[in-house]
Parts: C-alpha cells; structure tokens; sequence
C-alpha cells in the first residue's frame, strides 16, 4: 500500500468512526426510547434478538434488507421508517447478520472499520448473557470521504469548546461552593440532571414553549438550590459538621436524588423539543447545530455576566472574600450566611442551566445525565485549582477540548479516559492545579 | 404475598457470596477510612481488578483458579502503587476525588469495546468456574436447612468467601494492634505528629492503601466467583454502598464492616421483594413496581445522610476514634 492510498484508508477509517459513533449513539437513544416502533421479525417466538438501527449521518434508512442467519436458522428484516429493525433468534450463541448493499440508496456503502476486511456488509453477532446484541453497520459515503484531519480537528475544538463551557457552568457552581463552604459538593451533579427535568416537565408535560421552559427550569433550579441550603446545609454548618462528613452527606443526598429522578422518570432517555435542530455549515467542514449555537452563546453571556458579578459587585467581592477566609470576612462584617445563601441560589441556578445544555448537546435527558459528567466537572475544577472560579472555567474548556480531540486518537468509547489521565497527571507535577494555591494540599 | 419467601430469600442474602464480597470490601474501606484516614473513594476499582484479574487469566491464559486470584490480588497491588504514589500527598477531599476519578479510568478500560477480546467489554465476562469447581472438596447433592439449602457448589462458594473473610478480618485485627496499627492510627490523629518522630507517613499509607487494596480484590472476586463478571457492577455507586455498609457498622473496628455488609443485603433483599409484592397486591397503590425497585436506592441514599449526620461512629463504633468527626 503506497502512502497516498494509506493516508485515504486512514481518512476513510477515522471518518468510520465518527459515522458509526453516531450511528451507535442515535440507535442507542431510539431503541431506548421507543424500542417498539422498530419493524420486528419473530420477537414473540424467542427469547433472545439482535438490534440494529441503519442511519446514515443521523438520517434513518427505511427498506434497507438484513439477513440474519445461524445454525439452520435464517430470516430476513427490512429496516422501518427510523431505520430500526430487530429479529428473534434461537438460542446458539453466533449468527452473521448481512446487510444487503443494493438496498442502500445510490452511492452509499458499508464502510470498512478495520482497513482488512473484504465484506464489512458481513458481521457476526454473538449473544450476550442479557439475551440481546446491538449490531450496528458503519455506514459512510464514498464521495465525502476526504475530510482532512485538520478540518476534523478544528470541528472537534469547536465542539469541545462548546462542551467545555457546559462544563464550566457546572464547574464554577462547585468552585464557588467549595470556596465558601469547603463542601465538594458530589450532588451537584443531581442539581444539573434537576435543571434538565425541570426543562422536560415544563416543556414536554406541561407544553409550554422551550422559551419559557428554560428560564422556568434555571428560576427553578434556583430555587432548589436555595431549599437544599437552608433545609440541609445551612443546619449542619450551625451543628458544625466536619468537612468530610459533610462530602459524605452530599453522597447520599446525590444518590437520594438521582435514584428519585429514576423513579419519577424511568430509566430511558427523553428528548427537550429542537434537539434535532439542523446542522449550519460554518467553514470548511465544520458545521454546528443551531441549538449548539444557541447554546455556546447562552454559556459566554452567562459566564461573563458572572465574572462582572464577581468582579465588580459588593456581593461578589464578599463572596471572593469568603472563599480567601471566611473568619477575616465575618470579622470585617461580611455576612458569611447571606454570601453561602447567594453562591448556592448561583451555583444551583448555573447547574441547571448546565443540565439544559447537556441535554441538547449529549442529547437526552436521563436519570443520570448529571453523574455522567460529575467526574469532568470535578476533573475540571481540580485542574483549575478547588476553590478560584476562573480556575474553574479554564480547566472546565481544558477538560472539554481534551475529551472531544482525544477521540480522534484514541477509541471514541475511552474520550473520558483521556481528561481524567491528565487530571491524575496534572496533580503529580501541580497538585494545587493550574491557578490553585499550595496551601490547598495536605 | 408469600411472606415466608420473602424471609427465605432475606435470610439467604444473609450469606450470599455479594455480602461476603462486600464485607471483605468493606473490611479493606475500613483499613483506608477508618485506621488510616484516608478517604479511598476508589473501592469499586480494586474490586473491579480483582474480578477481572481472575476471570482473564483464567479464560485467557488458562491459569487455575488459584493462580486467577493471585493475579487479581497482585494486580490490585500494582494498582495500589499506581494510585498511590501521586495522590497520597493529597489533603481529603482531594484524594477522594481523584481517587474516584482513577476508579472511573479503570472501569472505562474494562468497558471499552478496544480489549474486547480480554475483557468481553459491556457484556463482561462468565463461564471461568470450572477450576474452582473442580477444586470442590463437598460431594453432590444439596445441603443445608430453611433458607440456606444450597448444592455442593453454592456451599463451596459461600465456605471459601466466609473463610477468606474471617482470615481478613483476623489480619486486619492483628495489624492494627500492632506497632506498624498504632502508627497508622497515629497518621489518621495527627499525621505532623507522625512525621515529627521519624516515621515514613507516606510509605505507611502506601502499605494502608495496599493492604485493604488486596481485602476489595478479595472481595471482587468472591462477588464475581458464583455467576459472572459484568463492568455494570463497577460504577462509583458501588464504592458509595460499600461506605454505607461501612458507616452502618462502624468505620474504625473489625466487625462493624461485616455486620453492617450483612444488614445492608439483608435490608436490600427484603426491600427488594417486599416492596413489589406489596405493590401487586394493592398495599402501594400509587407506585409500580419498576418504581418500587428503585425505592430502597433512595434509602440507601437517605440512610448514608442520617447515618453520617446523627451516628457516624456506626453500630458498633467508638466516637472518639472518628477524627473525620469534627
């Protein structure tokens, strides 16, 4: 193979990737919303089935032919309207799933995902213990493989920009939290999955419109952080309860939570209305969502209206006092309740908002959304330094441009592993973080 | 309702190889938590190399079981290093947080679809029982009374859990009222104080950190020994129950993790199958029984909260060796 043609087949590859983790993601998200609505063959005869969902860039293709067979045992599905399809098979534990490629619309294939393999169109699938197996085909078109690296390069910081500053809506609330209190707040990740169901209830059971939803749902997160400080926190801080017990209690207030999210809303993934919104082409090949956008533009306007809050206002400058020493602060007259009271009413009502836009941009709301990124939020912080809002912010798009380039390197499913590797590094060589400072180490 | 299943099937959680398997967790959280101090939020990662270590190398590389173990344990080891050299200079908080954070890598590792091959990613790993069991010294048939009837198998499983367990707690009993215990408890009260009179403080955690390491590796393997392992099992939540069984008996002595591992399945079970039989026949009209399931999650989470706030010391603990209690 002479390097030109290495360099396509590399292209071709990493392409591969990014279409079958979309491909992957949205048959993850629809089988786990509606996993009725796929066209099924023999499902009530057997226990055991293989799934699948065949998109092309997020656009389902219906009619496409699969034949399942194994052990004697053959049938054939045509994917529905959403690209979905499902079959029953019999117990044995390997079948070849085959996709018929003259059913794909014109000039489109099954691309091949390991550079050596004559029929990617030909899988085996094995059952797992659960009775079930995903089989997803990585679908591509010829002619739009030559995304060079460098464009996907600047798409993915792009999107990690986007995602970081997420990232730092939850992260400033933690900082500040932290800062004042001394409280790692674990259940700050319930509080960004609060803002998010709050969204859903008001927009989806409700129906009123996204407009008022989302503000709705971060005056009501608002709220709930205010209720959690004066029923909870507030208590224990007169009691006097040590700082670890205190992290201990967030830990169980964070499973109490999220286990109560679970039993309100189930376990799938529902959707906030224009999580579909189309792609807007920017430059080269990079092209965001409207609601990425709109979204990226909510996060820099919030963040700077905190900043000037935190700079310039009397109670903002209280609460950078508090964070240096609270007994300094309370001896000069700050009152050191009303500033704890005002960051959790902030950092609450930032969770939420966060939790908005993680679920347009994962997309999904779940149970668990707010656990998902918990660790990168406290991987950003902790890279920022515990304690310095701004800190926060510039390891929260450290953390979020990591995870979004590294899949370029390494698997999509380790991108996590990568952001939370370089929090470990980062505290070997400065524990006390990059605008941290020394005493903030034992 | 059949209420006397719902005993029986209570009464047999008391001994599964999932309560062994906690315990021993539990026991190695209370070698780092409560001796030494030092807030390990990354149990469910030892637990995870335990599992793993033995299930690989037995399916993988043919190793017997007992060879399966020693990987798991002397891979917990080596984790204890990796994770301890850079982070045990950190002050609490910040240990638990990276500390949970390495344990999400590891899962992640386990999980990934790239070492399929090794790890069986999402849909785990079974069918690595057959050296263990051939080790079986209990002839065929099913032994036992009441709730606790089990086959030769079961039986083997739960004999080899409880003596690993009581072996454990016998090691852990007599560290820590050795010289190398009091000086580890000397770090959890004043580590500067520690350090004044010569000691290595750090190395002294290293050897904490690996120690309950190996008890967790322990403990993964007994959980995983009966079915199979599955990287769903491995989430943080795991290391945040195993600290409630903890906190429940006591974080600073020897029985408490046990007793508190035994009340935590016994309740779990009881929920578990009490709950839904209530709700089919109509004693819970306004939940499912999905829901009903996921009622005693919120109690563990509700009871960790009330635990650590109005009884840290646990069941059987002493408050004045509680120093996280200000």
């Amino acid at each position: 193979m002479n390097t030109a043609e290495y360099r396509r087949t590399r292209r071709k590859n990493r392409r591969g990737v990014l279409v079958a983790l979309i491909v992957a993601l949205s048959a993850a998200f629809s089988l786990m919303a509606m996993p009725a609505m796929a066209d099924e063959v023999n499902v009530d005869e057997y226990d055991n089935s293989i799934i699948g969902n065949v998109k092309l860039e997020s656009v389902a293709l219906e009619g496409v032919l699969l034949t399942i067979s194994g052990g004697g045992y053959e049938v054939e599905v045509a994917t529905d309207a959403d690209g979905r399809w499902k079959v029953g098979v019999p117990d044995g534990d390997e079948f070849t799933v085959t996709l018929n490629e003259d059913t794909l619309p014109e000039g489109i294939a099954v691309i091949d995902e390991v550079g050596d393999d004559d029929t990617p169109n030909v899988k085996e699938a094995m059952i797992g213990p659960s009775g079930s197996t995903v089989m997803n085909f990585f679908i591509g078109r010829g002619e739009r493989n030559v995304t060079s690296f460098f464009d996907q390069f600047v798409e993915r910081i792009v999107n990690g920009v986007n995602f970081g500053l997420m990232l730092g809506l939850a992260a400033i609330g933690i900082s500040l939290v932290y800062g004042t209190t001394g409280l790692s707040n674990f259940a700050h990740a319930e509080m960004v999955t609060f803002g998010a169901v709050m969204a859903l209830i008001v927009s989806v059971d409700l129906g009123w419109p996204v407009w008022i939803a989302i503000p709705l749902a971060v005056l009501l997160s608002a709220g709930f952080g205010w209720s959690l400080d004066a029923a909870l926190w507030k208590p224990l801080r007169k009691k006097g309860v040590g700082i670890v017990q205190l992290m201990i209690v967030s830990i169980g207030l964070s499973l109490a939570l999220r286990y109560t999210f679970q039993y309100f809303r189930g376990g799938g993934t529902e959707q906030l209305p224009g999580s579909d919104s189309p792609d807007i082409p920017l430059f080269g090949s990079v092209s965001l969502s409207q609601t990425n956008m709109i979204s990226m533009v909510i996060s820099i306007v919030v963040i700077v209206i905190f900043a000037w809050w935190l700079v310039k206002t009397k109670i903002g400058k209280a609460t950078r006092a508090v964070s240096d020493n609270p007994s300094l602060a309370a001896a000069s007259g700050i009152d050191v309740d009303q500033v704890v009271r005002v960051v959790w009413i902030l950092a609450a009502a930032m969770a939420g908002l966060a939790g908005v836009l993680w679920a347009y941009f994962r997309p999904g709301i779940r149970w668990d959304m707010g656990a998902q990124i918990l660790l990168l939020v406290f991987a950003a912080v902790t890279l920022g330094g515990l304690g310095t809002a701004f800190g926060a912010l510039v390891g929260s798009i450290i953390v979020g441009v990591l995870v979004e380039t590294s899949s370029l390197f390494i698997p999509s499913d380790l991108k996590y592993v990568g952001a939370l590797g370089v929090l470990i590094i980062v505290l070997l060589f400065r524990p006390q973080g990059i605008l941290g400072r020394k005493e903030r180490i034992g | 309702m059949d209420i006397l299943q719902i005993l029986s099937n209570t009464g047999s959680s008391l001994i599964a190889p999932a309560t062994i398997g906690y315990a021993l967790a539990a026991l190695g959280l209370a070698m780092h938590f409560g001796f030494t101090g030092l807030l390990n939020m990354g149990m469910a990662a030892f637990m995870a190399i335990g599992a793993y270590g033995y299930a690989i190398s037995i399916l993988t590389f043919g190793f017997p079981w007992w060879g399966g173990m020693l990987v798991g344990v002397g891979g917990s080891l080596v984790f204890a290093l990796i994770l301890g050299i850079p982070t045990l200079r950190l002050r609490g908080d910040y240990l638990a947080i990276v500390t949970i954070a390495a344990a999400e890598v590891v899962r992640l590792l386990f999980l990934t679809t790239t070492f399929d091959k090794y790890t069986g990613s999402a849909d785990g790993l079974s069918g690595y029982h057959e050296s263990f069991r051939a080790f079986n010294p209990i002839p065929d048939g099913t032994y036992g009374f009441g709730p606790w009837e089990y086959n030769a198998n079961g039986w083997w499983v739960r004999i080899f859990g409880i003596a690993i367990l009581a072996l454990a707690a016998f090691i852990l009993w007599a560290v820590m009222r050795s010289p190398w215990g009091r000086v580890i408890k000397g770090i959890r009260e004043d580590e500067d104080a520690v350090r004044a009179l010569g000691k290595n403080v750090f190395s002294y955690k290293l050897q904490s950190l690996m120690l309950g390491g190996v008890f967790g590796a322990m403990g993964g393997i007994i959980y995983a020994l009966p079915a199979s392992v599955n990287p769903g099992v491995y989430v943080t939540s795991l290391t945040f129950f195993v600290y409630t069984a903890l906190l429940l008996g006591g974080a600073a002595t020897i029985f408490g993790p046990i007793i508190g591992s035994v009340i935590f399945w016994g309740v779990q079970t009881l929920l578990s199958n009490l709950l839904p039989a209530m709700v089919n026949v109509g004693l819970l009209p306004f939940m499912t029984t999905t829901q009903s399931q996921t009622v005693r999650f919120i109690l563990v989470g509700v009871a960790l909260m009330l635990l650590v706030i109005y009884r840290p010391q646990g069941i059987l603990g002493n408050k004045k060796e509680l120093t996280f209690v200000k």
